[in-house]
């Protein structure tokens, strides 16, 4: 194994051994002489910034990106802030200068002595925050007298604004300052202690866009703190704008109709799944979340009966009631469990297992088929289609159309829904599947739970001509100069596992519904435009005997309404639900009717939407039937 | 075991000089952990390195003991266990100061990239050594000592530790070189690196440059590295010719110097010592080195050779990149200085480094 250094190699190795040693010796000569410029000819300068301690680092803040909403309008910016610092080293009577700070800041004296009075004993020359976001005025007059108060620094911080308020909150988010889980988690890596960051809603989704790199300057200053020079200046990077697909004006305009209720309404634009609206009721104002959030403010929304906090569109779980029935509809078809033809005999109920399984119309629908029955939402035809189809089947169809599994919206916490098989029920509560909820699970009752956003996704992917696609709420990210980072490209999740047929059935059904003589949601119609739609009711407590006693409030069902417009050429897909509202056609429809009115038609501030219509037309070739 | 001629051949003046340099590092380590204004929060890191040291001692024992040609045969396997550990500090490292570089095993802290810096040349050090004499090496012969240089190097970047994973790859080309490659291969080597560069970069979105630069620049301050590169100069500038006294350096002292103990340790000690201590500190490393290719030199045992050529390189590379770092020459990367900086894992893996050059440079009779 072992071998002597044969004759010829020493020669080499030796050669290049010298060779190394040299390099070595070389790099010692540079490290040497580095060392030597440093301390022998620079050493007094050196030594003089050494002896007076009077460099200082000072950040400069990048400004975080903008949030806009798809026509430029601002959701998110920042204003400047004044906050004022004190740099205890640099004052010679910190008591003095407290006092002197507390008359210009009109702020009691014996307050600022006291918060100045902890930092005395530390030698720090980093600034301490005395007093965030003086006014202009507060600003003036420190400024003014600044010679007068040494240790006395002014700093212009940018603070995060949402010019809109509540507008979009959900969707926007808020920021917040870094936690020390967050902190230790690594999940933030570019954030250190007192940072503000992205804790909600877009502003935490976009965060690694909308975050900039901070600078700072390394400045001289003199005994009393003032800047005598500048050595070095790092700019900040300002992060990313943001630009999102709602239109703030449809936003707008939902989140009024949401106003007097609880509730939800998404809207869609089906060909490339971009999310126009997103309104969850009642809603929440982000600005609160800016500096810090006042006790009684968190207590508010922590008591509300109606959880303002919750972005009801994707986190809201609903029994979808009637709008199911499409669901339920396009399985049976494609199944072959009904075809077009098919009819089924409404009394008003259902006789199954020894109960009467009852339909909303206590007269019953007499003879009804497919089209029809979505018309007229009979419950019975789709008790009987669903009994055909049997649990797994339906649950399968139900499961590959995108209810029961998250969307994949970049927001956080989005809910699942719920689609409920014989295993699932096995699993959870250790009982067989009774056929009885079979018949309830065909009209979205019973343990069938969907998110608003997964039903609007549903029905766009209907009016789309069956394509299933992801929810895209971000369309592009620009840096400050406006160069573009990332731009959507529209993702396609799949298709519905329908036939043309079967989706050209459903969607006729859909039409009547709000157009047919006998339509359900007649009252979501337009006069000019022709919208498809399902109206649903979902069940809060058990459907009893007596339908007609008026319920307390809180048991009222929740209306639901999903619709898409035009119908011959789509452009908008909407799903609404009004928590306790009773009836879909009532309470959810003329909500949803009003928001395809505000998007097609051009209305005064309309032209931007229009316009961007018409490129979003254009980028995704013509509508489909 | 030892036989007298080993003792005779023991280099104690170079045993000398280490426990020199280690005792000038543990002084500007109580320099630079109690000078900081109160509450000190390094204050017990002294005592801890006195611990360390009191480790390192015995295990440069052990490494100077040993037969070094076990290392040999045992090259693979101590190859491998560092792998893992590696491996494991991916995976269940302590994450602090923006990465993930310890293991944590009770009350010690490991820092697995600091031990596979030895691994690297003990493996490295047993392939060259195998390769038939007088042969320059082509693209072939390198494509094992790549693969074993470049997978901890990429592991060590993902902790992310740009510097130690830099360091291990300079080792390995110096070993590299020392080898002797073709020239023909030295050249399409180079080549290809600083044609592909540019063009994969060219390739990259915007977004996706940012995040690579982020990536290699895991300081989280952006301000950080040239703040305290100007706040080491200062330091090491304001020393002048003789210093100004021992726990008297001001920038130290006032918390100027981020990292105090660790990287910028020589900025303290050229704050308090000046010109002609840093230089005399500067010297001493000087012949540690010398000696070290003296050992090379003087082997008669091709994987002593090589072995000592490693460790000297690793050596030397470590004193180089760290005090050109704290004098502005390059770039701040956190490789800390030889029996100097505070660290445990840096200070038994030092003393390996020391224990195994006495133990090749004892043993050359060996070969005679």
């Amino acid at each position: 194994m072992k071998r002597l250094l044969d004759a010829a190699e020493p020669d080499a190795f030796r050669r290049r051994l010298l060779l190394l040693m040299i390099a070595a010796v070389t790099a010692f000569v540079l490290l040497a002489a580095r060392l030597l410029y440093l301390q022998l000819v620079l050493g007094e300068e050196y030594l003089r910034l050494s002896l007076n301690n009077s460099i200082r680092l000072q950040p400069i803040d990048a400004p975080r990106g903008r949030i806009l909403d798809r026509g430029g309008e601002v959701l998110a910016e920042n204003r400047p802030s004044f906050d004022v610092s004190f740099t205890p080293r640099d004052a010679q009577d910190p008591e003095r200068v407290a006092r002197e700070l507390a008359r210009r800041l009109d702020l009691p004296e014996e307050e600022v002595v006291g918060r100045i009075r902890p930092l005395r004993g530390l030698a720090a020359f980093r600034p301490v925050l005395l007093q965030p976001d003086i006014g202009r005025d507060a600003l003036a007059a420190v400024e003014v007298r600044k010679v007068d108060m040494p240790g006395v620094s002014v700093q212009v911080r940018l603070r995060r604004q949402y010019p809109l308020g509540p507008l979009a909150g959900h969707v926007v988010g808020h920021i917040g300052e870094v936690s020390a889980e967050e902190l230790k988690s690594g999940a933030w890596p570019l954030a250190r202690g007192g940072d503000f960051i992205g804790k909600t809603g877009i502003e935490r989704a976009c965060e690694p866009y909308l975050r900039g790199e901070a600078g700072g300057r390394q400045v001289e200053v003199n005994a009393s703190g003032q800047v005598m020079r500048v050595l070095q200046t790092v700019s900040p990077r300002p992060g990313r704008n943001v630009i999102l697909t709602l239109d703030s004006r449809l936003q707008r305009r939902a989140e009024e109709l949401l106003e007097q209720v609880a509730g939800a309404a998404v809207a869609v634009h089906p060909a490339t799944g971009e999310i126009l609206a997103l309104a969850s009721s009642p809603g929440f104002d982000p600005n609160a979340f800016v500096g810090r959030v006042r006790a009684e403010q968190w207590e508010a929304w922590m008591q509300h009966p109606h959880r303002p906090l919750e972005n009801k569109a994707l986190q809201g779980e609903y029994p979808p009631g009637s709008t199911f029935k499409i669901v339920t509809a396009l399985a049976a078809l494609e199944e072959k469990a009904i075809d077009e033809a098919t009819t089924f005999d409404c009394e008003g109920f259902l006789p199954f297992a020894g109960r009467d399984y009852r339909c909303w119309k206590k007269e019953g629908h007499g003879r009804v088929d497919v089209r029809r029955a979505l018309t007229e939402s009979c419950d019975v035809f789709f008790y009987r289609a669903g009994l055909r189809l049997g649990i797994e089947r339906l649950a399968w169809y139900a499961k590959a159309m995108g209810l029961g599994s998250r969307t994949g919206i970049d927001l956080e916490n989005e809910a699942r829904g719920l689609i409920p098989s014989a295993a699932w029920k096995k699993r959870r509560f250790g009982v067989p599947w009774q056929e009885g909820e079979t018949l309830s699970v065909a009209i979205g009752q019973g343990y069938v739970l969907a998110t608003p956003l997964q039903m609007a996704m549903l029905t766009a992917a209907v009016a789309d001509g069956g394509v299933r696609r992801r929810p895209q709420l971000v369309r592009r990210v620009e840096t400050a100069e406006g160069e573009v980072v990332w731009e959507a490209a529209p993702a396609e999740l799949g298709r519905l596992p329908v036939g043309a047929r079967a989706l050209t059935i459903v969607r006729q059904g859909l039409w009547g519904a709000v157009n047919g003589e006998r339509g359900t949601a007649r009252r979501a119609a337009l006069p000019d435009v022709e919208i498809a739609g399902k109206t649903g009711t979902s069940q809060v407590v058990g459907r009893r005997e007596g339908a007609d006693e008026v319920l307390p409030l809180h048991l009222r069902p929740h209306a639901w309404f999903v619709c898409y417009a035009p119908y011959h050429a789509p452009q908008i897909a909407v799903a609404v639900v009004v928590e306790n509202g009773e009836h879909g056609s009532s309470a959810a429809g003329p909500i949803a009717r009003e928001l395809v009115k505000t998007w097609l038609r051009q209305e005064p501030g309309g032209g931007k939407a229009a316009a961007g219509l018409a490129a979003l037309a254009a980028g995704a070739g013509p509508p489909k039937p | 075991m030892l036989d007298r001629r080993l003792i005779h051949h023991f280099d104690w003046e170079i045993l000398l000089l280490v426990f020199a340099l280690g005792g000038i590092g543990l002084a500007s380590v109580y320099s630079a952990v109690t000078a900081d204004p109160p509450p000190a929060p390094y204050r017990g890191l002294f005592a801890k390195q006195i611990l360390w040291c009191a480790i390192g001692l015995p295990v440069m024992a052990a490494a100077v003991v040993f037969p070094y040609r076990h290392l040999d045969r045992l090259a693979y396997p101590v190859y491998l266990g560092c792998l893992l550990l590696l491996i494991a500090v991916i995976l269940f490292g302590k994450f602090a100061g923006g990465s993930r570089r310890w293991l944590v095993l009770g009350p010690l802290h490991l820092q697995p990239s600091e031990l596979f810096k030895v691994a690297v040349v003990v493996v490295l050090a047993r392939y060259y050594s195998r390769l038939p004499a007088g042969r320059a090496l082509g693209f072939r012969d390198l494509l094992r000592p790549i693969a074993l240089t470049a997978a901890p190097c990429g592991l060590i970047a993902l902790q992310p530790d740009l510097g130690t994973a830099c360091l291990i790859a300079l080792v390995a080309a110096t070993l590299t070189l020392f080898a002797g490659v073709a020239w023909r291969t030295l050249l399409a080597g180079a080549g290809a690196l600083a044609g592909l560069l540019p063009v994969g970069w060219s390739l990259l979105k915007e977004y996706q440059r940012q995040r690579i630069l982020t990536f290699l620049n895991p300081d989280q301050d952006p301000l950080g590295a040239g703040y305290h590169v100007i706040q080491s100069k200062i330091a090491i500038g304001s020393g002048l010719l003789t210093g100004k006294g021992y726990l008297q350096g001001t920038q130290n002292a006032l918390s100027f110097l981020p990292e105090e103990h660790t990287d910028f340790i020589f900025s303290v000690l050229a704050e308090e010592w000046g010109a002609l201590g840093s230089l005399a500190v500067l010297a001493l490393f000087l012949l540690l080195i010398l000696w070290g290719g003296s050992v090379a030199y003087r082997s008669r045992d091709p994987f002593g050779v090589f072995l000592a050529v490693g460790l000297t390189a690793l050596i030397g590379w470590q004193v180089v990149i760290n005090v050109g770092m704290t004098m502005g020459l390059l770039p701040v990367v956190g490789v800390p200085l030889p029996l100097i900086s505070y660290g445990g894992s840096s200070t038994v893996a030092v003393a390996i480094c020391i224990g195994l050059l006495l133990n090749v440079s004892m043993r050359r009779v060996l070969f005679e």
